[in-house]
């Protein structure tokens, strides 16, 4: 008998609203158009018969286009970890978490200020997040300050690679990183062929709001969409900023630019694997800020996975992130809103844990919470399984007259299946939280960061691919002008 | 029935207050066909609305949408003014000259021009050179233009080094005391303003205003 599951759902809009911001996002693209500031995709688009306005870069791309692209896009993708064995499934309605990333600065443990990070603060966070059990990707979560802004992506990606087993989620800042960041990719799998199969990272490509590609984002959707990785849109328009102020007109923006590199992968390679994402905000108007945990922020991503779903495409957001300075109560409230909302959304990727301050701070002790709150909310998704039937009858026949459930074999064979354990939240008494030293959920992540960086061990793949990625890495540093890399903690020449 | 100067003046003072850019200028020629000198327009109905919305920002009544659409209400009344007198062999005499821009690498401009908006609002000219703007490019103008000000915007972390390279070039092309150098955006601070060696800095798009006439205040404009 298969346990049946009821899954908890949210949805923010009713089938007409999906339909209608479809249909106006059609029509956006065909009387409106997208600027494209690639030679190679205006070449793509243009063979494909779409008509444009070269001087200005501008593409009206027809609906029948979209519409044939849709059908060749894969409405699920696998990632595979660093041996190709485990396997996750992005699409459906399956949750994956990953930290936020591309975090300029950390939030020192000890200042309580943030500051710029190195190779050691990349490194430690690493190892931490391969330890952090619900959040199943890494992301390229911070950028190291210790070498040339030129190579700040790739570095991110190279350090990942000689500490983690799980997937990645990363993205290029220049369009010269491209190869050898995909370069790195190859030399793990061991070639083209295994890479396309066993995808191991994800690039993020952000599309300039409002309706352009860059040369740099659609340069990574082509090149990544030639090899098989898959491509993550991450639209950002900001209401009233840079996109219509209401969310529904934010949706027919965030669709029409999704549309785009999506055709423009589709033009690429048939079949190229794609996720609709975003990071949208919802713009303060008042203080000209781009939050990440208001509730408009977060309506917008959970409708626009409802729109990408009816479409059938595996999806991502930036949820269950902070605008906080510090790990607080703001941090935890808008963190636990977020990552609840984009569990119960069924959104696929969902990026954000341990990032603070509107995208720009990441910190290990926030990491090590949002481990728990991811946690929480997968633990909510899961929903309420019936275990067995009866339900319970049968169980009052056993106990009695004592009603001792703690002795039941019942109680031994599901409380773990039944229950999330948290590693950080206080659920002691008070004396024992007395005893135990007073300590905060801060201070209590700072504990738990040191007992599960104790508990890293390095993949053994990690260490005999090393050489072959150090390589790549020297030689793009060179061509930085970096003929030294920093010292890598734990790694020896 | 001829309304009464006052409400003239009332009118259009009110438009610009509500950020009603299709009106303030029917408004400003009303006025002026009614007689009323634009100097006197200008004077008593303009300076005081728009003073009046940067009260308002300040008060926390008025989010952006509102601050600009009054910049913009008040751009559209001043563009009827100004070429009134200009005709009349008049003219209004610059609070000063600004060149604006995003530095180097940034391509954010909303904070720019917000800047740009309540700065010209507020009677200065400005030369806008718009975003991902080359240090060399800031300085070059300036000097042609004949500047009193250079405002250098940056939204990013990253980029807001630039706002320092242009204070360096400057120093290094001995003219440094030429222009005043103005920094802004979300990560810039006023101690960063003050380490990297400017002379102002604002917190927002209506203190920017206030900032560029404290740094203009008792010194003539290079160019009256």
């Amino acid at each position: 008998m298969t346990e049946e599951v009821f899954r908890p759902q949210v949805r923010f809009l009713s089938q007409q609203a999906v339909e209608q911001i479809i249909e106006e996002s059609f029509e956006l693209l065909e009387k409106v158009g997208l600027f494209i500031e690639n030679e190679e995709a205006l070449k793509l688009l243009e063979d494909a018969g779409q008509k444009m306005d070269r001087a200005k870069n501008r593409v009206f791309i027809e609906r029948g286009l979209v519409e044939k692209c849709l059908k060749t896009c894969p409405p699920e993708i696998r990632l595979y970890d660093l041996k190709g064995s485990r396997e996750y499934l992005v699409g459906r309605d399956e949750v994956h978490f990953d930290p936020g990333s591309a975090a300029i600065k950390i939030l020192d443990s000890i200042t309580l200020k943030e500051r710029e990070a190195g190779t050691s603060d990349l490194v430690t966070l690493y190892k931490l997040v391969e330890t952090l059990e619900n959040l199943d990707f890494q992301s390229t979560a911070l950028v190291s300050a210790d070498v040339p802004k030129e190579m700040a992506d790739i570095y991110r990606l190279y350090l990942g690679l000689l500490f983690s087993r799980k997937p990645f989620v990363t993205g290029i800042f220049r369009v010269e990183s491209l190869k050898p960041m995909l370069d790195l990719l190859l030399a793990v799998r061991g070639g083209e062929k295994t890479l396309a199969e066993r995808p191991l990272a994800i690039f993020d490509a952000c599309p300039s709001p409002p309706l352009k590609w860059s040369r740099l984002t659609a340069q990574s959707l082509i090149d990544c969409s030639r090899l098989g990785v898959p491509s993550e849109l991450i639209p950002m328009g900001l209401t009233g900023a840079t996109s219509p102020v209401t969310l529904a007109g934010t949706l027919v923006q965030q669709l029409a630019e999704s549309f785009g590199g999506l055709v423009i992968c589709q033009l690429t390679r048939p079949g190229a694997p794609v996720i609709f994402g975003g990071s949208p905000a919802g713009f303060d108007m008042r203080k000209g800020t781009t939050p990440m945990g208001a509730p408009e922020t977060m309506m917008i991503d959970c409708a626009f996975a409802q729109v990408a779903k009816h479409l059938n495409l595996p999806t991502h957001a930036y949820m269950g992130l902070s605008d906080s300075k510090l790990v607080d109560a703001q941090a935890g409230l808008e963190t636990a809103m977020g990552a609840t909302l984009a569990a119960l959304a069924g959104i696929n990727v969902v990026s954000g844990a341990g990032m603070l301050n509107f995208e720009s701070t990441q910190s290990l002790e926030k990491l090590v919470i949002d481990n728990d709150i991811c946690g929480q909310a997968l633990r909510l998704v899961r929903g309420i399984a019936l275990r067995e039937r009866p339900l319970a009858l049968h169980l009052f026949s056993e106990l009695g007259q004592d009603f001792n459930f703690l002795v039941l074999a019942h109680t031994r064979k599901w409380y773990r299946q039944e229950h999330y354990f948290s590693s950080v939240l206080d659920r002691d008494v008070y004396d024992t939280w007395t005893a135990l030293g007073r300590l905060d959920i801060f201070q209590r992540a700072g504990k738990e960061i040191s007992r599960r960086l104790s508990l890293y061990q390095r993949p053994e793949l990690c260490l005999e691919k090393s050489g072959e990625i150090r390589k790549i890495m020297k030689s793009y540093a060179a061509s930085c002008g970096l003929e030294k890399l920093p010292e890598v903690p734990g790694l020896k020449e | 029935m001829k309304p009464e100067p006052n409400n003239h003046l009332q009118a259009l003072s009110q438009a610009i207050v509500q950020g009603l850019v299709d009106e303030a200028g029917p408004l400003a020629e009303k006025a002026l066909a009614a007689g009323l000198p634009p100097l006197q327009v200008i004077e008593q109905a303009c300076v005081p609305a728009i003073e009046e919305v940067g009260r308002l920002w300040e008060a926390g009544d008025y989010f952006l949408p509102e601050l600009i659409a009054g910049a913009e209400a008040m751009k559209a009344a001043m563009t009827v003014l100004q070429e009134a007198l200009k005709s009349s062999g008049q003219s209004l005499k610059s609070a000063g000259r600004v060149v604006i821009g995003t530095v180097e690498g940034d391509i954010h401009d909303i904070g720019k021009n917000l800047v740009a908006s309540m700065l010209r609002a507020s009677g200065f000219e400005v030369i806008d050179l718009g975003a991902d703007v080359k240090v060399e490019r800031f300085v070059e103008t300036a000097e042609r233009e004949k500047a009193d000000i250079i405002a250098l915007s940056a939204l990013l972390t990253t980029t807001m080094l630039n706002q320092k390279r242009v204070v360096e070039l400057l120093v290094s092309l001995g003219l440094k005391d030429k222009f005043k150098v103005m920094v802004g955006g979300a990560p810039v601070t006023e101690k960063f303003a003050r380490e990297i060696g400017a002379d102002g800095y604002g917190e927002s798009a209506v203190q920017a205003v206030s900032v560029a006439r404290n740094l203009l205040a008792g010194r003539g404009g290079n160019h009256d």
